[in-house]
């Protein structure tokens, strides 16, 4: 796969974003027999992808939008067979792993407060029905044996799971390059037009022109939609994670703001802070997630921490995806989302095919159209 | 010892790193009635030019010569100077507001700092060659300092490997102290000589250049020395040969002890992770922080000084630590006297001006940087050459999407023995720049904390609710 | 590998292994296992492979070794005490100690 640009190629789509959410879309269309150019940034770009917690989630998914549980659960269904594929294609095991997963509380106030939300979020009409349940501080440590006193109790949700997301970013990279797709870093696109039948995407290394194009962009999204017809209102939000030493494997089950990787790290994480900043570092916020990890697991008091860092998170103004298709620039599409790791199997082998036919299929995903902030703005 | 306790919750400087130029730094502003703090991870100040100069149970003075002993007098000044000298004090944490997260006997603290001087020094380059990781092949500098702080002499079949000035100085330190080297493998190629020779003239008017000379004819006269263009460490469970070729074919020696030097580099993760702006140096192949004359960097209020700054050895370092505390006095205490730059500048000019030559003549070949196949690029995470190569082949552009993909620079040395390598790989395989390629970006910690100990640090309710929802 | 140019400074006694070793003041637990001829203090936590010191100060993290019960200790940065406990460490580290 080259690098240097390709301005006389023809492409059946162009996916602007070589992050978890564009390369998992393009990784389908290359499967569904489509040429296809990837857009990047370079080493520096904010990228979600490298700062992301891993999760394959489903408890919590869905308060006030209840068709995302039913996506949600869909993708965390075929996540198996996802990463089985990426294995066949490219030999390396995304460590996928479905254990059921927890959120632990620390107090009675948290487990209360969690019991809450679990009921708004399944008392919801049209909701999908899947087990979350609230279990003792003794129904977790049978579990969870390193879990520490001050553990209350906690959700336990057994669609829940983890994967080796850095691992996944590079398989789908690897496969991408085994598969002749062609890769541009360094190509930030600028603009987009429709001319002719066909978009140009202006990048500072020449224009790339696509029968079609997918935006996967995260939150740049808000920039490209507006030149192809569509809208992408973000609300991009920090989060912090704190990572530690390899350790032996002592823990069986992720936790919603802890987990162990299988390499042996432990991701400790979750924060949310406005800035968006990527740079900036909130050296209490950190402490935060540690104490709190310590008091979870007393076992990690020793432990070293290795490094920190902040991610800027993709997020949607109401935090649901955002599926759509232009309606004044026919072929253009936006694929944008937070949980690009647990969605990747969706996007991959739900969406993609949608692309690459030319049309989102309604039934599937009308509730994501970005149409859904106007009704709200107007009701 | 001083206890992370006994900290003051701010001061006007800290100075962070105990070699030549955190000891002048110190001692400069301590006496201009600055109230400073002095940070320094060894148990011990000296850096490791002057390591262990208060305690080195090497009595023997004529061992490890004159320029070391010259370090005692900057220790006893800063001892003297008033400031506070805090020993087995790691510095983990340095952002652009001046918050340094130091970490004292497992207890951590945060402090704030009107003004920072890193003086954090060198490290030695990376020397990827087969076998590099196998128990019984270090660095040079780590003999050196074994023989500095414990009076430890090598032992058994000693080789020595590489180029650079500090590798012959090992060697005849060695030497004088009753110990055997078997062969040194010098590995500076032939042609580094046509680059050198022009800056010839400048290094015979420098202090290394006597210095030197007699360095190479006191070692020569006692070791036998072999030009080479490869080597490698052959073993399984420990070094058992070092395997090389040159002029003369292929030679394999059996080996207790291989001591590898590719001259040193400045450890750059601690400005890095300010946020410092660095840039690369072709002379000196690496990054090298962006400064003033003052040795002000892009962040306001932190300076790097000494080879941190640049490699120019370790008097160089003093008198750069001397300007950068001048700077820092004049901004916190305007009113307070100062020595004349003007005289420093001038020494250190003088202290400076060998240094292209040793740098032209130093220079590894890209063998020696750019390693192939198997051979390890990150100790850590044992990634290879070839993986790097590849990666990059697959429009991976630069060292933090190998980080993503690769897991390299993700140990516990956070790069300091790949962040180069891989750079260079990178660069080389995309035909571009190591400026271009750029380097890791680094995050706190920079030095490993215990979890206990970050959870430790003060919380703002602010901090706790970004958590806590 | 390593001899002492002359036995100066006070005898330690720390145990590596459980084994005994006679250390001297001045001597950081990296030292001491050099001084000791002991061959390599970790194996790696991603393919077992033998690692022993390095640099000496403080950057390549390869003399990490348990002491006093703690893993993953900078053996080149931590003095040695009397009576202190090094253990070799062997892969990745167990949580809790």
């Amino acid at each position: 796969m080259a690098i240097e640009s390709r301005a006389d190629d023809e492409f059946d789509v162009a996916v602007v974003g070589g992050g978890l959410v564009g390369v998992a879309t393009a990784w389908g269309l290359s499967r569904e027999g489509c040429r296809v150019v990837i857009l990047d940034e370079g080493d520096r770009a904010v990228r979600a992808s490298r700062g992301n917690f891993a999760l394959v989630w489903v408890q919590s998914k869905g308060l006030g939008l209840a068709p995302y549980a039913g996506w949600t659960i869909r993708s965390s269904n075929a996540w198996r067979g996802f990463s089985d594929l990426l294995k066949q294609e490219t030999g390396l095991d995304v460590s996928f792993q479905r254990p059921g997963g927890f959120h632990l509380c620390l107090s009675e106030k948290e487990l209360e407060a969690r019991a809450n939300v679990l009921k708004r979020l399944h008392n919801q009409p049209g909701i999908v029905d899947y087990k979350t349940e609230i279990l003792t501080h003794d129904q977790v440590k049978a579990m969870l044996p390193d879990i520490g006193p001050e553990v209350v109790g906690g959700s336990f949700c057994p669609l829940d799971g983890h994967v080796n997301s850095l691992r996944l970013f590079r398989t789908l990279h690897a496969a991408l390059n085994a598969r002749g797709v062609t890769y541009l870093p360094s190509h930030r696109v600028e603009a987009i037009t429709r001319e002719a039948g066909e978009f140009r995407l202006a990048t500072p290394h020449g224009e790339i022109r696509a029968a079609k194009v997918a935006l996967a962009a995260g939150n740049a999204n808000m920039r490209l939609a507006p030149m192809v017809g569509l809208e992408a209102p973000m609300r991009p939000e920090r989060g912090q994670i704190v990572v530690t030493e390899r350790l032996r494997p002592f823990l069986n089950h992720p936790v919603v703001t802890l987990r162990q990787t299988d390499e042996g790290t432990v991701m400790i994480g979750d924060s949310k802070e406005e800035s968006v900043d990527p740079s900036g570092l909130t050296i209490g916020v950190s402490a935060t997630e540690a104490e709190r990890a310590v008091r979870q697991f007393p076992l990690l008091a020793n432990v070293n921490v290795v490094r920190t860092w902040s991610a800027i998170r993709v997020m949607t103004q109401d935090g649901f995806p955002i599926y759509d298709e232009s309606q004044t620039h026919p072929g253009a599409f936006t694929v944008c989302c937070h949980s690009g790791v647990t969605l990747a199997a969706n996007h991959a082998l739900t969406i993609a095919p949608m692309i690459a036919r030319g049309a989102l299929d309604a039934s599937l995903v009308a509730p994501f159209s970005a149409r859904r902030f106007h009704v709200q703005a107007a009701g | 010892m001083i206890a992370a306790a006994d900290l003051a919750s701010s001061y006007e400087l800290v100075v962070i790193g105990g070699g030549p130029a955190g000891l002048a730094a110190a001692t400069l502003a301590a006496r201009a009635g600055v109230a400073t703090v002095l940070f320094d991870e060894n148990p011990g100040i000296g850096g490791q030019i002057y390591r262990a100069i208060t305690s080195t149970p090497v009595s023997d003075r004529a061992i490890l010569g004159k320029d070391y002993w010259d370090g005692a007098v900057l220790a006893d000044e800063a001892k003297a100077s008033g400031a506070l000298i805090a020993n087995g004090a790691t510095v983990w944490s340095l952002d652009r507001q001046r918050l340094v997260g130091v970490s004292i006997g497992g207890k951590a603290r945060v402090i704030e700092a009107g003004r920072v001087i890193i003086a954090t020094g060198s490290q030695e380059r990376p020397f990827p060659i087969p076998g590099w990781t196998l128990p019984g092949v270090m660095t040079a500098g780590a003999a050196q300092t074994a023989l500095k702080a414990q009076g430890l002499v090598v032992e058994g079949r000693t080789v020595l490997a590489g180029s650079g000035p500090l590798l012959w100085l090992l060697a005849a330190q060695t030497l004088r102290a009753g110990g055997r080297i078997a062969a040194i493998l010098d590995t500076t190629p032939r042609r580094n000589w046509l680059q050198a020779m022009f800056h010839l003239p400048d290094f015979a008017l420098s202090p290394y250049f006597a210095k030197g000379l007699a360095l190479l004819r006191e070692v020569r006269a006692k070791v036998p020395v072999h030009r080479v263009g490869t080597i490698e460490a052959v073993g399984t469970d420990r070094v058992r040969e070092v395997v090389f070729s040159g002029a003369g074919g292929t030679r394999r020696l059996p080996v207790d002890l291989l001591l590898l030097h590719q001259g040193v580099v400045p450890n750059v993760n601690l400005a890095n992770a300010a946020g410092v702006a660095h840039v690369w140096n072709d002379r000196q192949i690496c990054f090298v922080p962006v400064l003033d004359a003052d040795f002000g960097s892009s962040v306001p209020g932190i300076a790097v000084a000494g080879d941190g700054a640049g490699i120019a050895g370790g008097t160089a370092a003093a008198e750069r630590g001397r300007i950068a505390a001048i700077a820092a006095v004049r901004a916190l205490r305007p009113d307070s006297v100062v020595p004349d730059t003007q005289a420093i500048r001038q020494r250190l000019q003088r202290e400076e001006m060998g240094r292209a030559f040793l740098d032209w003549l130093n220079r590894p070949a890209d063998s020696f940087r750019l390693p192939v196949g198997d051979t390890i690029a990150c100790r850590c995470e044992e990634v290879t050459a070839q993986q790097v190569r590849e990666t990059a082949q697959m429009g991976c552009e630069g060292p933090n999407q190998m980080k993503a993909f690769l897991r390299c620079g993700m140990g516990p040395c956070q790069g300091r023995l790949c962040g180069l390598t891989v750079t260079e790989l990178i660069a080389a395989e995309r035909k571009t720049s190591p400026d271009e390629v750029g380097y890791y970006r680094l995050r706190p910690p920079v030095k490993p904390i215990t979890l206990a100990e970050l959870a430790s640090l003060p919380i703002s309710e602010v901090e706790r609710k970004a958590v806590e929802r | 590998m390593f001899k002492r140019l002359a036995e100066k400074g006070p005898a330690i006694s720390i145990t590596v292994d459980g084994k005994p070793v006679t250390a001297r003041a001045g001597d950081t637990v990296a030292s001491a296992l050099l001084g000791a001829g002991i061959d390599h203090c970790r194996t790696t936590p991603v393919t077992g492979a033998p690692r022993a010191p390095y640099c000496l100060m403080g950057v390549c993290f390869d003399c990490l070794v348990t002491v006093d019960g703690v893993g993953s200790r900078q053996g080149c940065l931590i003095p040695v005490r009397e009576g202190m406990k090094v253990e070799t460490q062997l892969g990745r580290r167990e949580a809790g100690r």
